[in-house]
């Protein structure tokens, strides 16, 4: 969703003595940090039990909003994400700033990150770690790969095997990595950040479906725009700064926030709109499957998170329509030709289906 | 002149192509029956050609070599036919077409055209056949023709998705078609003129009769007619089936002999002795006037009247399978007053010929007395001299009956019986020969009385100055069971058999006796739905007197109805509003004057967002608005909110109204 940008507040008065109450009806919140600020959005009912948790996700986009300059959506998404406590897959040409999304959040967030670079050589045990012996105590020990981070940013995942991949894509859904017999949990959360570049398909190995559907989000970035670039320009790249990025919160933090998002309001006629925009992926011509029930699980997932993150008490349609081209794209294959829907056929699937 | 501006033309996927070439073989094929070879083998050579160009993605061939084949084509089926108009020459140049349009088929115009040209051509096929494998290739062709406008209107789609969607449409016509069917006002015969050709290959009894013309008819299984008796039904050695009555001999074969009868006709007097039976008869077409009826009828179905002869005669050929009424008596006096005309008619013979028959029958008017005897000691003759019941007689020489009485001594019904009437007029006793049917068959599925064209017999009648015309079968005499039990029981062991009768197998048997009851069934009810019948539909719906005016309105209401339910469906299948939304629509609603008019799909948050951008001025009572109706709607209102949201209305209204009168007067 493109935020607007206009104050209420700024707004010329309405000039009419006779209805005056109209105005005196409503209560405005203040809205304190965030610039792109959704004024409208604070008239709405809040239930929201503390402030400071709200201001840390406003502080959280606004910092980011800095180093990644005009990716409003995106970095909501990667958070709405991160709150849905999925996995994110980020795909567009190299040097549009993927890696600095990743790294800018883990940062802010005050949590761990690690990144691999995949290629084509790589073992599962890179990924998960490996058990060595430990001569002086005449025992193996296990040295924990980069798995075991809080967000793991996995670079250009295409290159990776199969097997490989699979290793990934298991923690990722079970949260836990069994090897020599031992399970052993990853830390909470786990965010899995990866990148795939979708022009050069050379030497890949493409996601098949299902593993493409273990990804809660799909995202582009797409080139900045002119002002944007400017600025870029103007002051040089972002990676010198994240170092200077000082932590919102700890992991500690987020835990209860991701349980908040969890628990956003959605009434029965949100429901009915999920629904229908869900049937209507199964039974539309355009796509050769409509999208399963984990699929509208997450959506309804992704879409409460939005709304927390725009701080909201209730998912609205067009929380939904916000988030689902990112949700469906990667999980729908166009009839007519052999790629993934686009953000223009969700938003044509969107205009076809009346509100409820 | 000023040019046209060129039309936009929408190119042909090649991936729909395959979809015409089935919709051409599936419009073409079932012609292929009737069709003479060439035709076609050039049609399938040309969909190959094409398929074949199809899968090698080559260019089609171009305007001159086509134009040069189209030419060849159709001079050759105008030279196959004698001409390109009629049923046979016309459809073969539809079929032709059909080939050839799918060789320029270059935009998506040519592809209409070719379902169009498969619709029309899919109405041709009920020219030659409207039986239920035909209807039934007929509904596959509609849905697959259904499924190709679909496929290239709609784009590439899975292919179970098209025909689903192709059936769904269908099912949708089911109620029209149902509707039409019953009360569309019908007309008698068919609803136009079919050309002279059509009915070429209808099979059934001739005119005449020499020696071999039954057997042909003898080997086919198919169905003559169907009897329905609304009692019980006569001992199946009674069951004569009268057709055609031959009178005129010339040494070689029986004919009727039509234009010779006297006119005025004098009305034949039928004295009914015993008990009469009435049954209705379903006649398959055999492009003839005479009708079968039980030996013999009492009472007749209109439009048709009973010759000097006894047979029942339509007023026209039956080209079409009917439907008669009959009450028939088996046991009867007829003409006992027989015209002197009709008598010297049925003892007339060629002269000179068959000398050794004309002895013996000498020998018998010398030494009997009445005519009865003389008949008695001729089917004495067959009964206990050697003489054989077969299908396959030998061929007989220039003096037919002397060579069959004398030296072959086998044969079937219609040497027996032309032996035998040959000798009655040889030795005086008027006779004459009557063709027609002997048996049938109780069908148990429906329990109508099915005849063959198998079941096909030859007898003889004589007259008798007091008894009037009796029948005589020389064939019971040689072989009883023919009578009793049918043909098959007749035939010596090795003897062929027509396909169809020889059915022993007993799963085989019942499955034929359900597979004709459907038939039966269709033809009752679906072809035979006649003026008749609509008129018993209608007035069992409580609609006495149908006339045209009343049955268009009653069609006219009953189509009317049945868009309404659906119409009715498909609003009840939006979901009712709550107060909410109704409020919130009004409020919507009330923006349209100033051009912002909400789309179905905007929820409310842009819809606020929007008329803010729109109409600064109106923001903030729209963001209120779609707040509270975010709030009540999607969120957990309090029941205060839909009031407030109603106030939004009043005061947006307000506001407009302040905008349009301070733009009148301006301070």
């Amino acid at each position: 969703m493109n935020a607007v940008l206009f104050n209420v507040n700024s707004l010329p008065s309405v000039k009419t003595g006779t209805r005056a109450r109209i105005v005196n009806g409503t209560t405005f919140l203040p809205n304190r940090h965030y610039q792109p600020n959704h004024a409208i959005t604070t008239i709405f009912q809040t239930t929201m039990p503390s402030t400071e948790m709200k201001s840390t996700i406003v502080d959280v986009i606004a910092a980011a909003n800095k180093i990644i300059l005009g990716k409003d959506e995106q970095i909501r998404l990667a958070l709405a994400c991160l709150l849905a406590r999925g996995h994110l897959l980020i795909e567009d040409l190299p040097g549009v700033g993927k890696t600095t999304l990743a790294h800018t959040l883990a940062r802010l967030l005050g949590l761990q990150f690690s990144r691999i670079q995949f290629t084509s050589d790589m073992l599962p045990a890179d990924v998960i770690g490996i058990s060595v012996f430990d001569r002086e105590r005449s025992e193996f020990k296990f040295l924990p790969g980069a798995l075991f981070s809080h967000v793991l940013l996995a670079d250009e995942i295409n290159r990776a095997t199969p097997k490989t991949q699979s290793a990934l894509l298991e923690a990722m859904e079970e949260r836990q990595v069994t090897t020599e017999g031992e399970t052993r949990p990853l830390p909470d959360p786990f965010f899995v950040i990866a990148t795939q570049n979708p022009s050069s398909q050379i030497g890949t190995f493409p996601l098949p479906e299902s593993q493409l559907d273990r990804f809660l989000l799909r995202i582009e970035l797409g080139y900045p725009d002119r002002q944007a670039e400017r600025t870029l320009l103007e002051s040089g790249g972002r990676r010198e700064q994240l170092p200077e990025l000082a932590a919102c919160f700890s992991p500690a933090q987020l835990i209860p926030l991701q349980k908040q998002a969890a628990a956003i309001h959605v009434s029965s006629a949100l429901l009915d709109y999920v629904q229908t925009l869900i049937e209507a992926t199964r039974h539309s011509p355009m796509f050769v499957h409509g999208l399963s029930p984990r699929a509208a699980l997450a959506l309804l997932a992704v879409a409460r998170a939005w709304t927390f993150i725009d701080n909201r008490s209730m998912v609205l349609p067009e929380d939904v329509q916000a988030v689902l081209p990112s949700v469906a794209c990667h999980r729908l294959r166009l009839a007519n030709s052999a790629n993934h829907a686009r953000p223009e056929d969700i938003a044509k699937l969107i205009h076809a289906i009346p509100v409820t | 002149m000023a040019k046209r501006p060129a039309k936009h033309v929408v190119e042909l996927e090649h991936a729909a192509i395959p979809w015409l070439l089935a919709v051409a073989v599936a419009t073409a094929a079932p012609h292929a029956q009737h069709l003479p070879l060439w035709i076609s083998l050039l049609v399938a050579c040309v969909l190959l050609w094409r398929s074949w160009l199809w899968q090698q993605n080559t260019h089609l061939p171009g305007r001159w070599p086509l134009a040069l084949l189209v030419m060849t084509g159709v001079a050759g089926i105008g030279w196959q036919f004698h001409t390109l108009f009629g049923r046979d020459a016309g459809v073969a140049l539809l079929v032709f077409f059909m080939a050839f349009k799918p060789m320029e088929m270059k935009t998506r115009r040519d592809a209409m055209v070719v379902v169009m040209l498969g619709f029309f051509l899919l109405l041709t096929h009920y020219f030659y056949s409207q039986s239920i494998p035909t209807g039934l290739w007929l509904l596959a062709s509609t849905t697959l023709l259904a499924a190709t406008l679909i496929r290239l209107h709609g784009g590439n789609q899975p292919v179970s998705t098209i025909f689903r969607y192709a059936g769904l449409l269908l099912a949708q016509a089911i109620p029209f078609m149902v509707i039409v069917f019953l009360l569309f006002p019908r007309i008698s015969g068919p609803l136009w003129g079919l050309p002279q050709d059509a009915y070429s290959g209808l099979t059934g009894l001739s005119d005449k009769m020499s020696p071999g013309s039954l057997n042909n008819l003898i080997q086919s299984g198919a169905i003559a007619f169907r009897v329905q008796f609304s009692g019980d039904l006569p001992e199946k050695s009674q069951l004569y089936w009268r057709g055609p009555v031959l009178n005129d001999y010339d040494g070689q074969t029986w004919r009727v002999n039509a234009s010779a009868l006297p006119r005025p006709i004098q009305p034949p007097t039928i004295e009914s002795q015993g008990k009469t039976y009435s049954y209705v008869m379903t006649l398959e077409p055999h492009n003839q006037r005479w009708l079968l009826a039980l030996d013999l009828p009492v009472a007749l179905p209109s439009d048709s009247a009973i010759a000097p002869t006894f047979e029942t005669r339509a007023k026209d050929p039956l080209v079409s399978r009917a439907r008669y009424a009959f009450t028939s008596t088996i046991d009867y006096v007829a003409n006992r007053h027989e015209n002197p005309d009709q008598l010297r008619r049925a003892l007339h013979l060629p002269p000179e010929i068959n000398p050794r028959s004309r002895e013996l029958a000498n020998t018998w008017r010398l030494k009997f007395e009445s005519p009865e005897q003389i008949s008695n000691a001729a089917l004495l003759m067959f009964r206990q001299e050697a003489y054989f019941y077969t299908l396959r007689p030998p061929l007989l020489g220039q003096q037919v009956i002397d060579d069959f009485l004398f030296n072959t001594r086998r044969g079937f019904c219609e040497h027996f019986a032309s032996a035998y009437v040959f000798l009655m007029r040889a030795a005086g006793v008027p006779a004459r020969v009557v063709t027609g049917y002997q048996g049938g068959e109780i069908n148990p599925v429906d329990g109508y009385l099915t005849v063959r064209q198998s079941d096909a017999h030859a007898w003889a009648e004589i007259w008798l100055a007091d008894k009037g015309w009796i029948r005589v079968d020389p064939t019971a005499a040689v072989a009883p069971s023919r009578i009793e039990l049918g043909i098959e029981a007749a035939l010596p062991a090795g003897d062929p058999l027509p396909a169809l009768v020889r059915i022993d197998t007993d799963w085989l048997r019942r499955l034929r006796n359900r597979w004709e009851a459907g038939n039966n069934a269709w033809n009752q009810w679906v072809l035979g739905y006649n003026p008749a019948r609509q008129r018993e539909v209608l007035s069992r719906l409580g609609l006495h007197e149908p006339d045209w005016l009343n049955m268009t309105a009653v069609l006219a209401s009953l189509c009317g109805f049945a868009l309404l339910i659906v119409t009715a469906l498909t609003l009840y299948r939006r979901n009712t509003l709550t107060p909410a939304q109704r409020a919130w629509h009004r409020f919507c609603r009330k923006l349209n004057p100033l051009g912002i008019v909400r789309a179905e799909w905007e929820g409310p948050l842009a819809f606020s967002k929007r008329v803010a951008r729109e109409r600064p001025e109106l923001a903030r009572v729209a963001a209120e608005a779609a707040g509270h109706f975010a709030d009540l709607h999607y969120g957990t209102g309090q029941p205060v909110q839909l009031h407030r949201l109603r106030e939004c209305t009043r005061s947006l209204t307000d506001l407009l109204k302040l905008r349009t009168t301070s733009r009148r007067n301006p301070v």
